[in-house]
């Protein structure tokens, strides 16, 4: 079969099972549009701003565990693409995109649409490529989605020079299915004498925490980490980026930990003895101050990347490898050792734990007569039973959800963790609406979020996505005024979105349905007839009180023991 | 403390500015770093001269082992290991100091290889130590310039570090 370098970029994304390309077109590009063009195989959905192009890509790959792809063109398609690429990188997210760049014999001339995109993405990429040559195409394609989809996941980047995809330059095409890399291999499993350490460590823990981040989800691990939860009956907590692995409204369960964890997931931590850490990198917004971190405990880390292991906190039992692997090899060995954990310290450990849960730190009044952005995602929980894909832009929209919506099955979270990218939700629920078409999906999103990507309500509407944007509106950057309310007296400065635009109108204008609420007791009403309208999209203003704020709190550089609780539930 | 990290890298392009960029998005320190292709043209040895207390080291190399072009990573100071580093330095040579300079190169074992009437240019190779030494020894006012080209090495015995 001979084909031009764009039929090869087009039947690669073929053999690699790809159903959607989120993309743009433009010059350096025309050739490769050419060849979709003439297919049927390969879904492209045309974004309206290359941002959304990576945010719709990571979407479908969080919400389903495949590549996401995307294609932009040179110069500012590439740079445009950037804040999703870096999303992507952050939170470890395996998505391929392809560039087109200026012909070949013109890179470095600062030709029309010209930019270094190998340069500028390489911080932001697991890794990348250009590709001088049609005949290294499809080997260097298969290699991107080798690398994006294996080990720690990541985007990969390839540079493809206009000329290289020359229609009428054509050659043999070979697409090799199995592919080695000397220079790259991702552990496959763990030490079996570390995970021997640990696991003797686990069962002699007295006061257990296991502390669980986005790579089991990413590792597919959530059936063994619940096999491991229900061996030992521990005490678990996750990252913002691993809620769901585990169900939230297991007894188990301490909620979320960090800087807006609960009160009982951070005075655990400071108070175990034996930390495990799954799948999760010690983020600053979790340790708090290194030095206060876990002060009494010997810390396990099961991480696929050395990298992240000892990189903030030191630990004492390291294991790279696979985090599904490693942990089902724990499982075995827990089930085969002669004594179990220790019951009576776990009862002790338990009822201290149920006494910190006794503070009721999410508490909020709910006499208020003002919507409280807490009650709208109660009711947003209420109304959708669980069952529901949520998205989330940046900020006290995404804390509220994290807190008040208990997701019981991973991938079903979907959020900006690592990068915190404001305009992430909508495109990204986009992805998760193509993958999954039935399915309720949600953008959970506030004014200021909204606003920098809401050009995609017009690709919603031309590939028919029936998104609910889920909008809390409090006139703010909510997360910005509450760290002005806190730390600078209450001078807001700029974080007052003033001359917002009429969201209904502007929804209308798109072709979809908007709504607004500022009546608590309208709110479910509301809710269950956005979702009744199985084929819309249906966009919720919902007035939320302006001067809401997200607690607890541990203020950046403080220990877990630090927590401000809400004003009506400060600790005496 | 000072690290010698060898690296054995995939030739192609781009692989240098990752390591580069590696070392500045991280706020490592670097204190010098050469690279040049090995007997196997699609390898490239890398030298990395780094300085920071064990645990940043400890990093630099995983993020080193992490970049996809690296294929082999060795840290020299953790055992024997032989170093060297080359000079070319240019100096003033009048009259007067011509002995002087003449003797210095002697003592060092270095060589000089380019004479005009007013100055030399000397080569010498040794151990960053060594060359520092010879640097100190040159009489004042008159080192012109200085070329140094970092230190390479390799570790001492049957080993190698290839593929």
């Amino acid at each position: 079969m001979e084909l031009s370098g764009a039929e090869i970029i087009v039947q690669a994304l073929i053999d690699e099972g790809v159903e959607y390309v989120f993309g743009y077109p433009g010059g350096a590009v025309l050739h490769t549009y050419d060849a979709l063009f003439k297919q049927d195989k390969v879904k492209h959905i045309l974004v309206r701003h290359e941002q959304a192009a990576t945010h719709g890509a990571d979407g479908y790959a969080r919400a389903t565990g495949r590549c996401g792809v995307a294609l932009v063109t040179s110069g500012p398609g590439a740079t445009n693409a950037i804040t999703g690429i870096a999303t992507a990188y952050m939170d470890s997210i395996p998505m391929v995109i392809l560039s087109g760049q200026v012909p070949t014999p013109v890179i470095g001339s600062d030709a029309f649409q010209e930019v270094d995109t190998v340069g500028i993405s390489r911080p932001c990429v697991k890794h990348n490529f250009l590709v001088r040559d049609v005949h290294d195409l499809a080997l260097t394609i298969r290699k991107a989605f080798y690398i994006a989809t294996s080990g720690r996941p990541g985007p990969v980047l390839v540079d493809i020079p206009k000329d290289v995809t020359d229609p009428y330059i054509r050659i043999p095409y070979h697409y090799p299915k199995e592919i080695k890399l000397r220079s790259y291999n991702p552990a496959t499993k763990g030490h079996p004498g570390q995970i021997r350490k640990a696991v003797d460590l686990l069962l002699q823990a007295k006061r257990p925490v296991i502390y669980t981040g986005g790579g089991v989800i990413l590792g597919e691990a959530a059936r063994s980490l619940r096999e491991l939860v229900d061996l030992l009956g521990y005490p678990i907590t996750s990252t913002l980026m691993g809620l769901g692995a585990f169900p939230m409204t297991d007894p188990r369960f301490l909620g979320m930990l960090g800087m807006h964890g609960t009160y009982e997931a951070n005075m655990a931590m400071h108070e175990t003895d034996v930390l495990i850490a799954i799948g999760a990198r010690f983020d600053d917004r979790v340790t708090g101050k290194i030095e206060q971190f876990c002060p009494h405990a010997n810390i396990i880390h099961i991480d696929v990347d050395p990298s992240s292991i000892s990189k903030n906190v030191r630990v004492d039992i390291p294991i790279v490898g696979p985090v599904g692997s490693v942990l089902a090899d724990m499982v075995r060995l827990i089930r085969e050792a002669k004594a179990g954990p220790d019951q009576a310290a776990l009862q002790d450990w338990w009822r201290q734990i149920e006494a910190w849960r006794g503070v009721k730190c999410l508490a909020y009044d709910r006499n208020s007569p003002l919507i409280k952005p807490q009650f709208a995602v109660e009711t947003l929980y209420q109304v959708t039973g669980g069952d529901l894909y949520l998205t989330s832009d940046v900020g006290q929209h995404q804390m509220f959800a994290a807190q008040f919506y208990p997701f019981d099955e991973p991938r079903r979270w979907i959020n900006s963790g690592g990068l915190g990218t404001m305009g992430f939700g909508l495109p990204a629920a986009m992805g998760v609406q193509l993958a999954y078409p039935e399915a309720n999906v949600a953008c959970i999103s506030g004014e200021a979020s909204i606003l920098m990507c809401i050009q995609e309500l017009a690709t919603c509407k031309q590939y028919d996505l029936p998104v609910k944007i889920i909008l809390l509106n409090n006139g703010y950057m909510g997360m910005v005024r509450q760290w002005q309310e806190f730390f600078y007296e209450s001078r807001y400065a700029h974080s007052y979105v003033d001359a917002l635009p009429d969201f209904v109108k502007l929804t209308e204008s798109f072709g979809h349905v908007g709504m607004r609420v500022d009546q608590p007791g309208d709110l479910e009403g509301a809710m269950r007839e956005a979702f009744a309208m199985k084929d819309r999209l249906v966009f919720l203003d919902i007035v939320v009180d302006p001067a809401e704020n997200v607690y607890p709190m541990i203020e950046a550089g403080k220990g877990h023991h630090e927590m401000h609780l809400s004003p009506e539930r400060e600790l005496a | 403390m000072r690290h010698i990290i060898s690296v054995l890298l995939e030739n192609e392009a781009g692989a240098l500015s990752r390591v580069a960029g590696l070392f500045s998005a991280r706020g490592y320190n670097i204190e010098s770093l050469t690279v040049a292709p090995t007997d196997d043209p699609t390898l490239s040895r890398m030298t990395l001269v780094t300085i920071g207390s064990e645990e940043i080291i400890e990093q630099i190399k995983k993020q080193l082992n992490k970049l996809v072009d690296t294929v082999k990573l060795l840290d020299l100071t953790e055992g024997r290991h032989l170093e060297r580093e080359m000079m070319l330095i240019k100096v003033r040579a009048a009259k007067e100091d011509r002995e002087e300079l003449k003797r210095l190169t002697e003592i060092f074992r270095a060589k000089i290889i380019d004479v005009t009437g007013t100055s030399y240019v000397i080569e010498l190779t040794g151990t960053s130590q060594k060359i520092d030494a010879f640097i100190q020894a040159v009489p004042e006012g008159l080192i012109v310039e200085v070329v140094r080209s970092g230190p390479i090495g390799i570790a001492r015995g049957e080993k190698g570090l290839t593929l």
